[in-house]
Parts: C-alpha cells; sequence; structure tokens
C-alpha cells in the first residue's frame, strides 16, 4: 500500500513494522511526531518520559529484556541523554536500539544547530541517514537488524526536513518478534573500570566489522553519470545535489559512520573532480581528507544553515544564477510567532516587565516573552538553566534579585536539579513556574503534571507545590495566571524575601484546554482615549484603529486581562 | 509543479498543502511535500509547499508554479519565488500583525498593488465570502485550494478523492473547494 507520509511518521510506521516493542521520547521539536504516531500502534508500549536521559536510560532497560526499542529526541536532547548514550556504546545492547536524532540545520526550532553526525564518531555508534520518508522507513528495519547483529545502539539521525517533508512510502505488515528475555550479564552491563576496559577493546572490534559492513550495505550505492564531476553525499542533501546536477556521477551514503571506505576509494578513482555535498559540519570530508583522498566540499557549499537544491547549485558552479529570485525586499510587517490571546503567560511577564527586574528564561513557548512589547526576559540557554542561570547570576550579582522563569514541563524535564541547588547554596532568587498543565510549544503533550500517560491512562499527577516545598522552599506559593493583581504582589512580596523562592503560576493552555475559552470582550470606543496601556500586553487580539484599542473578535478567548490593565474601563 | 502554500498559523496552509499532494499521489506522481513546525506556528507566518511530477528530488520549492496564499500581506513574503509566467491566487483578507502596530512598519494600504509589481497574473479571491456560503469561516483553505485547481491539471474525481480520503468533513470541504472553484473559472 502506499502511503503520503512524513518523515516523521515513516519512522513510527517502521518501528511498528519491523516490531519495535518499546518507545520511549520526551517532546521535541522536529522529533516530537514519531512517538506520537508510534502511540496509534497499539502493539507498542509507548510512552513519554520527563527527559532524554531518561528514555535513553529507559529504552536501553528495556534493550536487556531482549525487546526491540526505540528512543527520538530532537539534537539538543542527546546532549542531555549524552552520558548513558556515550557508554551503552560499551555496554551494548540486547534487543535491536534505535536512536532517533532528529537535527535543526537553519534553528527552525532550535537554540543551535549542532551536527548530530558528531556523536556517532564521539561514542563509535554506527549511523544511517535517510534521504526521504521511505528511507526513514526502511532504514528503522536496518538499525534494528546492525543494532542485533554488532550488539550496540544504532543512531537514525534525521533533520528537519526529512521529520516534517511528505512523501510517497510503501508500507508492509508488521513482522511481531518474540521477546528473547532478560538474562544477568555482569561483565556486559557492569561497567566497571574492570569491565569497560575490556569492553573498550570489545568496541573496538565491533566497529571494525561494521567498517566492512558499511561497504557492502545495501542502500550506499554508485549512481553513475558523467565522471567529471563526483558527488558524494548523503541524507536529505543528496536530494539537493540530484536536483542540482543530475547529470554527475554520485555515490550516495546511507551508512554515514562507520564510512564505506573501500566504496569511497573506487568512486573517487573513477571520477575527475570529487566533491562531498553535505550539509553543517564537514563531517565526511574530514573523514575522506583521512583515508588520503583529494576531496573539496566546504570550500564550496556553506557550513551554517540549511542547505537548497538553489545553494547547492550555485555553490558548484561558476555562473551563478541568482536572476530566478529577485532579492526585491517588500517592506511589510512581520508576522513573528507570538504568545497566543489568553495565553496564561502574559500577565507574569507584563508584570516583570513592569518591575524590571533581571529574568533568566527557559525553553517553550515563554521564550517569546522575550521578544516586544513585553521584553521581559535576558537569557535562554538551554533547557533547566533558567534556575541554575539565575541561581549563578545572584551569587556574583550581590544587590540585584534574580527571577527565573520555567515551564512546568521543562521544570520537571530539568529545573528540579537546579532548585535543589539553590536552596543548598542559599541562594537568592525567585523562581516562577509556568505552570500550564501541558508541554505546549511542541504541539501539546501530556507530562507528570497533567496527571495522564501518552495512551490517556490516568496516572499520579506531579504536586509541583509539595514538590517545592519538600525541597527546602517554604517560601512557595501558587497565584492564578490572568489575575494581574496578584501576580504583581506575589512578585513584589518574594522579592523583597532574602532566600529562594517559588512562585507557581497556574493557568491552562487555552490552545489545549479549549473548554475554558469565553466570550470575546469589545472596546467601548468612547471610553477608549488611546492612552496604549493594553498593548503593553502584546496580546494579538487587541489591535489598534486610529490609535484607539480594537478587540479583534475572531482572535479574542475573553481571558480579561486587558479589563485588568485598563483604567477607563473600555473593555466590556 | 511547485506550488507555494503561505497564510498565518492557524489558517489551514498545512492543510491545503495536504489535500494538494494527496490529490497528486492519487494521480499516480511522484509528489513531496514541506513544512515547518514548532516555533514556526503560533500565530506566524505559515509555508509549505508541494512539489510534484514523474521524479522529485527535493521537498523544497527554489521557485513556484502556482503560490497560493491565505492572506494578503504574506502574498508579499514569497511572491519574489514565483517563476515567470507563474500565477497567484490570493485570498482578500487582511490578519494584521501585532508588529504593525507597535513597529515602525505599518499595514500596507494595497498589498494587491505591491504584489502587481511582481506579477500581473493575480487572481484576489473573496474565499471568507465563499467559506461562510459553504458553512464554515474556517475552510477559506480549502476554497483557496479550489481556485488554486484551476491551473491544475487534475480531473474532478481526482479532487473529490483526495478530499474524501480525509476521512472528514467531507461535504463540507467539497462544497468549499468546489465553490472556490468555480469562482475562478467564472473570472
Amino acid at each position: 500500500m502506499q502511503k503520503l507520509l512524513s518523515g516523521n511518521e515513516a519512522i513510527a510506521r517502521g518501528a511498528y513494522e519491523y516490531g519495535v516493542h518499546f518507545a520511549i521520547a520526551y517532546p521535541g521539536t522536529p522529533s516530537t511526531e514519531i512517538l506520537e504516531n508510534i502511540a496509534r500502534y497499539k502493539e507498542i508500549k509507548a510512552e513519554w518520559s520527563i527527559n532524554e536521559k531518561v528514555a535513553y536510560e529507559s529504552a536501553w532497560g528495556a534493550s536487556l529484556t531482549g525487546a526491540r526499542v526505540l528512543t527520538a529526541m530532537k539534537h539538543v536532547g542527546l546532549n542531555v541523554a549524552a552520558d548513558p548514550f556515550m557508554t551503552s556504546a560499551y555496554t551494548g545492547i540486547n534487543g535491536g536500539f534505535v536512536l532517533v536524532s532528529a537535527d535543526d540545520p537553519g534553528m527552525w526550532s532550535s537554540q543551535n544547530e549542532q551536527d548530530n553526525r558528531n556523536y556517532a564518531k564521539f561514542a563509535k555508534v554506527p549511523m544511517l541517514e535517510p534521504s526521504d520518508s521511505q528511507e526513514a522507513k526502511d532504514f528503522v528495519g536496518e538499525a534494528l537488524h546492525i543494532s542485533e547483529e554488532f550488539d550496540i545502539p544504532v543512531l537514525l539521525r534525521i533533520s528537519t526536513r526529512i521529520s516534517h517533508s511528505k512523501g510517497i512510502v510503501k508500507t508492509g505488515e508488521r513482522k511481531e518478534l518474540p521477546i528473547k528475555g532478560y538474562e544477568k550479564n555482569m561483565k556486559k552491563y557492569v561497567i566497571l573500570p574492570v569491565n569497560a576496559r575490556v569492553r573498550r577493546v570489545d568496541l573496538k572490534r565491533r566497529i571494525e566489522r561494521l567498517r566492512k559492513f558499511s561497504d557492502k550495505f545495501e542502500y550506499t550505492k554508485f549512481e553513475w553519470g558523467k565522471q567529471d564531476i563526483g558527488i558524494i553525499t548523503a541524507g536529505t542533501s543528496y536530494q539537493y545535489a540530484k536536483e542540482a546536477l543530475p547529470e554527475a556521477s554520485f555515490l550516495k551514503i546511507s551508512m554515514t559512520y562507520p564510512l564505506p571506505e573501500e566504496k569511497i576509494k573506487e568512486f573517487a578513482s573513477k571520477v575527475k573532480r570529487l566533491i562531498v555535498v553535505e550539509e553543517l559540519d564537514p563531517f565526511m570530508e574530514e573523514q575522506i581528507k583521512v583515508m588520503g583522498i583529494r576531496v573539496e566540499g566546504k570550500n564550496l557549499i556553506p557550513e551554517i544553515g540549511e542547505l537548497s537544491t538553489k545553494i547547492v547549485r550555485e555553490s558548484l558552479s561558476k555562473t551563478e544564477n541568482r536572476k530566478l529570485i529577485t532579492n526585491n525586499r517588500v517592506d511589510i510587517p512581520k508576522r513573528p510567532p507570538v504568545l497566543c490571546p489568553g495565553c496564561p503567560h502574559r500577565a507574569v511577564f507584563y508584570i516583570l516587565h513592569k518591575l524590571k527586574v533581571p529574568v533568566t528564561g527557559d525553553i517553550g513557548c515563554y521564550t517569546l516573552g522575550a521578544i516586544p512589547p513585553l521584553n521581559a526576559i535576558d537569557t535562554c540557554l538551554c533547557m533547566g538553566a533558567s534556575i541554575s542561570g539565575a541561581s549563578g547570576l545572584s551569587k556574583m550579582a550581590k544587590d540585584k534579585k534574580i527571577v527565573g522563569v520555567i515551564g512546568d514541563s521543562t521544570f520537571i524535564h530539568s529545573g528540579i536539579t537546579g532548585l535543589i541547588d539553590c536552596v543548598y547554596n542559599k541562594r537568592d532568587v525567585t523562581i516562577c513556574i509556568l505552570d500550564n498543565r501541558i508541554t505546549a510549544m511542541t504541539g501539546h503533550q501530556v507530562n507528570p503534571g497533567t496527571g495522564v500517560t501518552l495512551n490517556g491512562e490516568q496516572t499520579h499527577t506531579l504536586d509541583i507545590e509539595a514538590l517545592c516545598r519538600t525541597i527546602g522552599v517554604s517560601h512557595t506559593r501558587v497565584v492564578d495566571a490572568l489575575d494581574i493583581k496578584e501576580i504583581r504582589r506575589a512578585f513584589k512580596e518574594e522579592l523583597e524575601f532574602k532566600g529562594v523562592s517559588v512562585i507557581i503560576a497556574r493557568g491552562y493552555c487555552i490552545v489545549y484546554e479549549r473548554k475554558y475559552i469565553k466570550s470575546p470582550f469589545k472596546v467601548v470606543p468612547e471610553k477608549c482615549n488611546g492612552c496604549g496601556a493594553c498593548f503593553d500586553l502584546g496580546c494579538p487580539a487587541i489591535e489598534k484603529h486610529d490609535k484607539k484599542a480594537v478587540i479583534n473578535e475572531v482572535l479574542c478567548v475573553g481571558c480579561g486581562l486587558c479589563l485588568q490593565v485598563c483604567k477607563f474601563d473600555a473593555f466590556e | 509543479m511547485d506550488i507555494l502554500f503561505i497564510g498565518v498559523g492557524g489558517q489551514g496552509v498545512l492543510f491545503a498543502s495536504e489535500l494538494m499532494a494527496r490529490a497528486a499521489m492519487i494521480n499516480g506522481l511522484d509528489v513531496k511535500k514541506s513544512e515547518v513546525h514548532g516555533m514556526a506556528q503560533r500565530g506566524g507566518s505559515v509555508v509549505s509547499g508541494v512539489r510534484f511530477g514523474q521524479k522529485v528530488y527535493s521537498p523544497t520549492i527554489e521557485t513556484a508554479n502556482v503560490i497560493c496564499s491565505l492572506e494578503l500581506i504574506e502574498t508579499l513574503r514569497i511572491i519574489n519565488y514565483l517563476k515567470p509566467g507563474g500565477k497567484v491566487f490570493v485570498n482578500n483578507q487582511r490578519i494584521i500583525p501585532m508588529t504593525a502596530f507597535i513597529g515602525d512598519v505599518p499595514y500596507p494600504d494595497d498589498p494587491v498593488q505591491m504584489a502587481k509589481e511582481f506579477s500581473n497574473n493575480i487572481a484576489l479571491v473573496n474565499a471568507l465570502d465563499i467559506a461562510k456560503d459553504s458553512g464554515n469561516p474556517r475552510i477559506i483553505n480549502v476554497v483557496m485550494l479550489g481556485a488554486a485547481s484551476t491551473v491544475i491539471d487534475f480531473s474532478e474525481k481526482i479532487w473529490q478523492e483526495a478530499i474524501e480520503s480525509i476521512g472528514k468533513f467531507v461535504e463540507i470541504n467539497k462544497k468549499a473547494f468546489f465553490a472556490g472553484r468555480r469562482l475562478v473559472k467564472e473570472i
């Protein structure tokens, strides 16, 4: 059967067809839909985890039973899971283990564009790179097979363009495999130095065998054309290069670590000019150079940002054909992403902006609190850094009280440890947990604070307030995220307090919990004197016509913040 | 054939491009569709491209034969991707971004005139009126796809099958699609 599937949907389909038993992940764009789609197959036990490290370790544990497992994460998620990832190459696995890393060249929805192919080489773990949805599905099966054959986790490396592009995929049926069963193996799974040293040598042996395998991997292939230019490429770059240079010869590599050395040497010997077309780092180029082969690559192809057919064509041709796309910039207002109308984060940022206090931010929808007119966030580094960052800032900026803001899901992901550290080291910070009861930015995934699992089962609801008190934050209070007066009072009081305090601003994500939508407000034109106070809220539903506020009734969800900031009672 | 869809988050750009891609697949062609999720949404501009033909390599579009825009100024954001002789379909609707109120650049008075400086092949469609007539003001996306379908050489049966393959809201989508298609044919 043929289906139009995104790369993420195709990987989920692959997990189904190739008998994956257990899949676990923490949401992160562009990888999120992999688990969401896997969860639709009842044959696979699928779970949201609280972070990538826990997900990875859980998958590893499940693999020890002989079950086939898959975990998926965005590129920076693998930084969080790097600790178990690196050592799992030593221990190896039992049931096939696929780690999907979804990179984000061009940073469509990420804080950096690190090239996670380096992780494969770093950890000495084999890596497959699909170039479209069909391969994304097929390579799940190949990865599971390689994993079991070579006793090692396999990195399936994709990018935003693979994750979120759709293509035609031939689907098949599920092959159900028995779970082999867990057997104690202390020398393999207890990574004491005495065992680690043995496993280190074994890893070398496994990777050398994989090097030979890479040359035989059937998805790595020659596509002969004119032999004056030979292109070595992989992943989505293959598609761009193929379109830009349809007549060239190609070596399309599908297993990009270890590289197929014999095939590369053969290809190099048959073409006049050898060029590596790859997105981001010169990952293959450097290794090919180490093989002693003369090759071009990053001297031509940009190492920053996403590639495209146009970029590849222009990089490789001397006669630049820039005429096709004129650079006429039209002066029109930008349309950046914004906090939605009715967003429960808005009031907190509105107050923090007015209080002019340094605010460390974190990763989530609420990072948007940094942009005008709210301008309320000073920093954003990575998951959890709002709390630990505020901690360090407060230690050295002695006269200033620092506020850290973090979402509920991010707090659970990696904020809790930072908060314990704040208490332990007697910091002077106020942490605001923006508790909207959902992981919103990635498209509304449930988390321990929601009290529901990925499969919709009820589970224990994490009591964030009780948790904060237990770890020693006696100044913990909950405020209504839509009550500006209460939020202002809470911040004023906690900023006076010397020590660690937590304000939990609780309010549902209105896009997810649509039942809380109320009827829209209206502006009474005679009462609005155009003072502009409501524009400071940065609500997309409040428009300005002839200097006066007008509510866009299609967008307004009746949250009532405008009502609270208007001194002239112009909203009703 | 390369078609770019653009609009504002929430307008249904991705659904319109999904129907387009399914129609191409049902017609027996190779097809690729690209889109971007996450930070790019949340009321921001959303672009999705569909490419189809005998064999499609890159999922992203270099130059478009057709631009289907669900909002007036969004057209201007990508109109420089239009191939010479390409066709533009624009929903005659303004959604004013907040930056127009607080920034230096106001919402232009006559975006269509600005678009005409790039192309004289622009069809302005009052999709909101047709969507309302079809029973749901939110399905301007399907109305606009219907309008754009007039320059895509697929039979009406193919479009019907694509709409049916979604499995939900089939009748209302068909109504909106064919109303959009008829309107442009009459222009």
